[in-house]
Formats: structure tokens, C-alpha cells, sequence
């Protein structure tokens, strides 16, 4: 074999090498997203009874039993989260879109949140407990939710601003063409024009904080049994799965299995629909 | 007159729209403000107490008063760059399938896979990781691990399947989606007729990817990697989990150790002294301005391709 047919098939044979790397790495992701797929299901799915939805939590050590309260705060943490975070941080993104776009304070704001949307979301829970848990006096609903609301924010404010940007500004000119005033353009044609684009944005950001557990652990904290009062203590989900598969009891794992299993299950089906109606949008 | 009254309601409407619009903006600025004031100011007691010994002494007793965060910076820091080893080689080889080689059909669906690795909550990594990944390396990895690397240092210590490397790799597998989705995109912002001129002097992909694509996009990609790591020093749950809290500092990787956001989960509840509630406080400080400065760093380097936020 000649040097140049040699180096010929080095060249290909580094070539074959790297992209079997690639390949592999991208079999490396989907084993383990099916791994634990696979055991959130087979140990969550058996876990859901009747009385898991409908039931307060058991005596400790004691069977039986549900996460009704738990559930039922999940939700009402995440909504009140949303009702803070979303229309601040679509009026925000408004701000970066409509008005600000190109200017300094605009770029700032950018900046932050981009920091924000990775900053760890455990001292977001230290930043809320000194604030809201600490001057008064105890764990409460309303602290976890202001905590979720301040992870939301920055997510909607950046989906936002690039949804009303693909609005394109002829319609603009267009509306206020016909002399509409600029916030009546803005609510009216640009909103409408990017209402799907920041729903998806919306939806993708609920569904995460619905997830988040290191916020809540020290600003709702939890509770055993039911809750409707704002400034009392309140059980989570993820709260719940956390002390309960820390827990030393089989049963407690059985169901923060359960408890794993639907709000995975929720997760991954909010994402999973967004990005259908994104790509429906987009073909 | 009717037409003067409305233009003035229009007027009054778009100060209105946009003073609350301009409020809600500014409102971000003020909260990144007031986190740094807050913590700092609720550390005051321990800054005072501590100053700089603080950073690197490593005694953690609750009991006698006692704290230095290096156990828990280190383990920050330690199963950070162990997340990073493992999943920027993946994510580079993750994000070179989806722009160079999967075939069209194939591209969405893998693609989606990958992202939604990101969407399972920290929880259920956690979860996942303490009731089947530690059995599973205790049995199966750890201990070939200690008996064949073992000689190693960094490849000893008590195969128990919780520990900084276990923690560390779990971080790998959270990170490798935004590693990999946001250097997708920047590989794809590479011009095609560079790539092509490439190709047209009888290149092979890999010499394209290595030779063109990689060197092009070289200030993204090491943005993206450092937002991965600004991702894996706050990560609590999963790590929480997996690393043992132990607050002694090992040079072993299997042993047990512990991170500042495992050290805030389970003791912040905990802390009834003001001295112990405001060092963990301070932790948080410092885990706040590190990531800062890491994500500060990530985003000026990605900036020149359009970053779009680490957003999947």
C-alpha cells in the first residue's frame, strides 16, 4: 500500500470513528431518557389508586392513605405563580418589543433575565424566605407562589418578546396607519398575531415551575393535611416526593413514585404539545 | 370636541401602556438587585462573624457555632466539572448529529427526545438516581471501578453508589440538552458556502466539522459549554439526592461529599440559630454570585450568534 492510499483511508477511517461518536452520543441521550421513563412508569403507574387523588397523607409508617392536599397545592401554587408571573412578564416583553428594542435599558433587562432564567432556583427560595417567610413569621402558600412566579418571569419575559417579534411591523404601520394609537395596536393586532406563539411560551413555563421543588422547600414548605388559607404552610408534590423518597418507609417511596409518575407525565405533555403547536405553526 | 377628547384618551392610554410595560421591564433589574442586597445583608451576621476564613476553612458544626463553606464550594465546583467532562463531548457529538448527519425524518424526533431530557423535573433525576442509578453503580460499576482504577486516587473510595462522582454524572445527563441544543443552533448559524468550499476541496465531513464548523463557532461553543456549567453549580435537587452530604472534603470521587445547594436543601429548615440560618444564607450568596459571573460569561459569549437565551 502506498503512503497516499494509507493516508486516504486514515482520513476515512477517522472520519467513520467520529461520526460513530455522534451517533452514540446521541443513543447515549435517548437510552437514558427511556431508562427513566421507563421506571417512573413501571413504579409510579401502580402507585395511582382511587385514594391516591382523593386521600390525605397516612400517619407516618402507617399504609394507605393519598396526595389529594399535595395535589390540590401544586396547583394552586403553580396558578397563583402564573396569574404573578405571566401578565408581568408579557408586559415586560412588550416593553423589549414595542418600546425599549433597541435601546440600553432594553439590553439590560435582556441580560438580566438571561441570568435569571439559569440562576439556581434554590436561592431564589433563600431570596423569598428572608423576604416574605422570615418578617412574617412563618411558611406560607403565598411565599411559593411569589418564589415560582420569579422563575416563570423571566422565561415569559424572553418567549414573549421573541414571539411579538416575528409580528412583522408592516401590520404595525398598518394599524397605526389608520390612526390607532400605539397601545391599541400593541393589545389588538400585535397580540393577536403572537397569541399562540406566547401561549406555547406560557404553557412550557407553568409546566416547569410546576416541576421545581428547591424554591418551595423553605417558602411553602408543607403540610398534612389540607389548605386553603394563602399565608399557612402548604404541601406540594414535588415537596412531598422529596421528603417522602427521602423517607425511610416502603410506602412513602411507593408514593412519591406516584406522585413522580404525574408530574412527569404532566411535564412532558404540556412540552410535548407545545412544540406540536409550534411546528404546526411553523409548516 | 368629541374627536380632541378621544385623542387625548389615546394619548392617556399609551402613557398608561407604556409606563406599566416600562415598570414590569424595569421590575427585572430591581429583583436581580435585590437578591444581591437581600442575601447580603441577611449574611451580614455571618460575614462578620467568619469574614474571609469563611471561604476556606472547612469545620461545618452546627452544634459549637462553627462554619466554613470549603466542603461545599468544593463539591459545588468538583461535581461541576465532573458534569462538564462527561457531557460536552456528548453534547458536541449530540448537536454534530442533528446539523450534519441525521437523516431529515430523523432530525425532529431525536431531536425532541434530547429536549425533553430537559423537561423532567430535577426531582426525578433525584428520585431516579437514589432508587435506581446508586444501586445500579454500587452492583455493577463501582466496584470493577475500584478494583481496576482504584490505583487512581480520584477512582477510589466506598463503592456505594452516592457520591460526588454519581452526583456529578447525573448533572451530565441534565446538562447535555442545553449544551447540546444551544450549540445546534450555533452550528447551524456556520455560512453553508464555508462549509461547502470545504467539502469542494475533497474534505471529509469530519475534517469539515473539525477544520471549519468547529474553529467558526469556537467562542459559541465554549459559551455553551459554560452555560451548561452555570446549570450544573445550581442544580439542587438531583444533586441533593446523590451526593451524600458528607461535609468532609475527599479527593476519592465515589466517596460521599456534599454541594452548597444539597447543604441549603437539607438544612435550611433546619437552622433555628441566626448564626447557622445566616453562614447558609451566605452560601447562597456565594453560589449566587458565582453563577453570575459564569452566566454572565456564557451569554457574552454566545452573543455573537444571536443567543436566544438557552431556551429549548
Amino acid at each position: 500500500m502506498d503512503s497516499q492510499s494509507f493516508h486516504y483511508m486514515r482520513r476515512k477511517f477517522y472520519n467513520l470513528l467520529a461520526l460513530s461518536v455522534s451517533v452514540l452520543s446521541a443513543g447515549f441521550g435517548i437510552f437514558f431518557l427511556f431508562w427513566i421513563l421507563k421506571d417512573v412508569i413501571t413504579f409510579g403507574l401502580p402507585a395511582l389508586s382511587g385514594s391516591f387523588f382523593t386521600e390525605l397523607p397516612a400517619p407516618p409508617g402507617a399504609e394507605g392513605g393519598g396526595l389529594a392536599n399535595a395535589i390540590f397545592g401544586t396547583v394552586l401554587i403553580t396558578v397563583i405563580a402564573t396569574v404573578i408571573g405571566v401578565p408581568s412578564g408579557i408586559l415586560a416583553g412588550t416593553y423589549l418589543s414595542e418600546y425599549g428594542r433597541k435601546s440600553r435599558i432594553a439590553s439590560v433587562v435582556r441580560f438580566v433575565s438571561d441570568i435569571l432564567v439559569s440562576a439556581p432556583s434554590i436561592v431564589v427560595g433563600v431570596f423569598v424566605y428572608a423576604l416574605l417567610v422570615k418578617p412574617f413569621g412563618g411558611f406560607s402558600a403565598i411565599a411559593g407562589a411569589v418564589a415560582l412566579s420569579i422563575i416563570m418571569l423571566p422565561v415569559v419575559i424572553r418567549t414573549s418578546e421573541e414571539m411579538l417579534k416575528l409580528v412583522p411591523d408592516s401590520t404595525r404601520e398598518a394599524a397605526l396607519a389608520l390612526g390607532a394609537p400605539h397601545w391599541k395596536v400593541t393589545v389588538h393586532v400585535v397580540y393577536r398575531g403572537a397569541l399562540r406563539g406566547i401561549t406555547t411560551g406560557v404553557m412550557l413555563a407553568v409546566a416547569r415551575v410546576s416541576g421545581e421543588t428547591a424554591p418551595l422547600l423553605f417558602t411553602s414548605f408543607n403540610n398534612s393535611f389540607w389548605n386553603f388559607d394563602m399565608s399557612e404552610p402548604t404541601a406540594t408534590l414535588t415537596v412531598t416526593i422529596f421528603n417522602y423518597a427521602m423517607g425511610p418507609y416502603e410506602d412513602w417511596h411507593q408514593k412519591a413514585w406516584g406522585g413522580a409518575f404525574l408530574i412527569t407525565a404532566i411535564v412532558l405533555c404540556v412540552t410535548l404539545l407545545s412544540r406540536l403547536i409550534v411546528r404546526r405553526k411553523a409548516a | 370636541m368629541p374627536v380632541i377628547d378621544r385623542h387625548k384618551a389615546d394619548k392617556a392610554g399609551d402613557a398608561i401602556f407604556k409606563g406599566l410595560s416600562f415598570f414590569f421591564a424595569l421590575l427585572v433589574i430591581v429583583l436581580m438587585a435585590l437578591i444581591f442586597v437581600v442575601l447580603f445583608k441577611e449574611s451580614l451576621l455571618s460575614i462578620k462573624a467568619f469574614g474571609f476564613k469563611f471561604i476556606y476553612t472547612s469545620v461545618w458544626d452546627p452544634v459549637a457555632g462553627e462554619f466554613g463553606a470549603l466542603p461545599a464550594i468544593w463539591g459545588t465546583i468538583v461535581s461541576s466539572i465532573i458534569a462538564i467532562v462527561i457531557a460536552v463531548p456528548i453534547s458536541l457529538g449530540i448537536a454534530i448529529f442533528l446539523t450534519e448527519m441525521a437523516p431529515k425524518g430523523l432530525k425532529g424526533p431525536i431531536g425532541t427526545a434530547i429536549e425533553l431530557l430537559a423537561s423532567i423535573p430535577s426531582i426525578i433525576y433525584g428520585m431516579w438516581g437514589l432508587f435506581i442509578f446508586a444501586p445500579f453503580l454500587s452492583e455493577y460499576v463501582e466496584p470493577y471501578m475500584v478494583d481496576y482504577l482504584g490505583f487512581i486516587p480520584l477512582f477510589n473510595g466506598a463503592p456505594l453508589g452516592i457520591g460526588m462522582l454519581p452526583a456529578g454524572f447525573i448533572l451530565a445527563i441534565m446538562i447535555i440538552p442545553f449544551i447540546s441544543s444551544v450549540s445546534r443552533d450555533i452550528f447551524q448559524m456556520v455560512p453553508p458556502i464555508l462549509k461547502e468550499s470545504g467539502y469542494g476541496v475533497g474534505a471529509t465531513k469530519w475534517e469539515v466539522i473539525r477544520k471549519v464548523v468547529l474553529p467558526y463557532t469556537r467562542s459559541g461553543i465554549i459559551g455553551a459549554v459554560i452555560l451548561g456549567l452555570g446549570r450544573a453549580l445550581g442544580e439542587t435537587m438531583a444533586v441533593t439526592f446523590l451526593i451524600g452530604n458528607s461535609h468532609d472534603i475527599s479527593i476519592a470521587l465515589l466517596d460521599p461529599a456534599t454541594s452548597i445547594s444539597a447543604t441549603l436543601a437539607n438544612e435550611f429548615t433546619e437552622a433555628v440559630e441566626d448564626l447557622y440560618l445566616s453562614s447558609l444564607v451566605e452560601l447562597g450568596l456565594i453560589l449566587f454570585v458565582i453563577t453570575f459571573i459564569v452566566l454572565a460569561l456564557a451569554k457574552l459569549l454566545i452573543g455573537r450568534f444571536s443567543y436566544k437565551g438557552g431556551k429549548l
